[in-house]
């Protein structure tokens, strides 16, 4: 199996790592580049669990082939928080309890920050739309939906303070 | 197995036609990932074309729109022209999968996975899309109802990819739409699917294109549903003629997403609806 070289940006720093072409992001990230954060629930693109962004738009890492990410912008969680500042959705999870087991919420995080990005108030039909694509066994989904009304609250409200600062100078 | 992202459409079909093993072409990756990591697929060639400006990009031309057999739903979603001018083709683009898909998946992919259910062949054919393709051989054009010969089956001949889907240039006062019936609300295949694409002349039904999807081997072209509403206002009458010609032209088969009777029934009360939506689109008045 040849081997290929693949130069990439993962949450804003340079990376560099060599895989089988025939090998999927998935696995490069995990086996390779060390981001565990990023799960394997199905493989297939069904269940949402390895949700990365790929140059901004969401996407399944185990449909990608990590010889595809040559040149490209890679987010995963491990990109979300801030230093020791976690991001407003990650709080917002905690607190709402929207997860049990925990092998879905970096996906759903993901899917989810890609989502207020987009719509920074979606109703919650939107939400359910939106995160269609993620699956969970363990909450019933409707403490998920609750973080992620909570947290588009909480950063509608920190962009309208840093709104007000910007007006001040 | 071999990876190799061209940057012209011309090395990708010399790369395909000069491969003596299993070849496939990699654009969004959502059906053939799958099958390679399940066993079904061993290629020996990987030929992407994501990196091909042409085949990413969605263009206005003189004759209509160009979309690039490598642009992902997501795109096609967000082109406002393109939504304006064809909402029904892309509606039926934007049901493909979860927004993870959308990420990834092409209608081109969609075209030639040839699934008997595939959601944007109906909604293309409907419109009148044509296949831009180019082998090594050169180039043709295909009507994209002739792509498709039978499940998993395509007319492309070995090397052969294609570049693009054009729609024809929107006359005034036409409509579009497309509609699938699924048990739930999202992530499902189509049980049936309806696509109808219509224009208007003085309120009536000038000219019209009806579809059908996922009740036969492959998508349908069903001429007489559109006969049963051409010169017509969409009245009840003409609403259930084209019901009666959908229904007719099915040759579904029994599977766990539903039977014979059931798939014949929707198909007919789906072209209803969607002949209901397209002709509101159109600015038609019942």
């Amino acid at each position: 199996m040849s081997g290929a070289h693949v130069s990439t940006t993962i949450n804003g720093d340079a990376v560099e790592f060599a895989c089988p072409q025939d090998e999927s992001l998935l696995d490069a990230l995990r086996n390779r580049v060390g981001l565990t954060g990023v799960k394997e629930g199905c493989g297939t693109g069904d269940c949402g669990a390895c949700s990365i962004t790929l140059d901004g738009r969401l996407v399944c890492s185990c449909l990608v082939l990590g010889v595809e990410a040559n040149g490209k912008q890679i987010g995963t969680v491990e990109g979300l928080a801030d230093g020791d500042q976690l991001h407003p959705l990650q709080e917002k999870f905690i607190e709402h309890a929207a997860l049990q087991c925990g092998i879905c919420t970096p996906g759903f995080l993901v899917a989810a920050k890609v989502l207020l990005e987009r719509n920074p108030d979606p109703s919650e039909t939107e939400i359910r739309y939106a995160l269609a694509g993620n699956l969970c066994r363990c909450t019933g989904y409707d403490k998920i939906v609750r973080a992620v009304q909570a947290a588009g609250k909480e950063m509608r409200k920190q962009n309208k303070k840093k709104a007000k600062k910007k007006k001040k100078k | 197995m071999r990876y190799e992202a061209p940057t012209t459409s011309k090395a990708a079909a010399e790369l395909l036609a000069a491969e003596k093993g299993k070849a496939y072409v990699l654009a969004g990756g959502t059906d053939l990932l799958v099958r390679m990591k399940s066993g079904m697929l061993e290629p020996d060639l990987l030929v992407d074309i994501k990196q091909i400006a042409k085949m990413r990009e969605i263009s206005k031309t003189a004759s209509g729109f160009r979309i690039g057999a490598a642009v992902p739903g997501v795109e096609i979603g967000e082109h406002k022209a393109l939504g304006k001018a064809w909402p029904g083709v892309v509606e039926a683009a934007q049901l493909i999968g979860s927004d993870q898909v959308q990420g990834r998946c092409t209608i081109v992919g969609n075209l030639c996975n040839a699934s008997p259910a595939a959601d944007t062949v109906p909604a293309l054919i409907a419109a009148g899309a044509k296949a831009a393709i180019v082998g090594p051989k050169g180039r043709r054009t295909l009507a994209v109802e002739k792509v498709v010969t039978g499940p998993g089956q395509t007319a492309l001949a070995k090397a052969e990819i294609i570049e693009y889907i054009s729609l024809p240039k929107r006359a005034p006062k036409s409509g579009d739409a497309y509609l699938r019936f699924i048990p739930r609300t999202e992530m499902d295949i189509a049980v049936v699917g309806a696509g109808v694409n219509l224009t208007l002349a003085r309120g009536i039904i000038k000219s019209a294109r009806v579809s059908l999807g996922a009740v036969a081997p492959t998508a349908l072209l069903v001429a007489d549903a559109a006969k049963a509403i051409i010169g017509s206002k969409l009245d009840d009458e003409a609403l259930d003629k084209l019901a009666a010609a959908c229904s007719a032209a099915c040759k579904p088969i029994n599977d766990k997403r539903g039977t014979i009777e059931y798939r014949t029934r929707v198909a007919g009360v789906l072209a209803r609806r969607a002949a209901l939506i397209a002709f509101e689109r159109a600015g038609g008045k019942r």
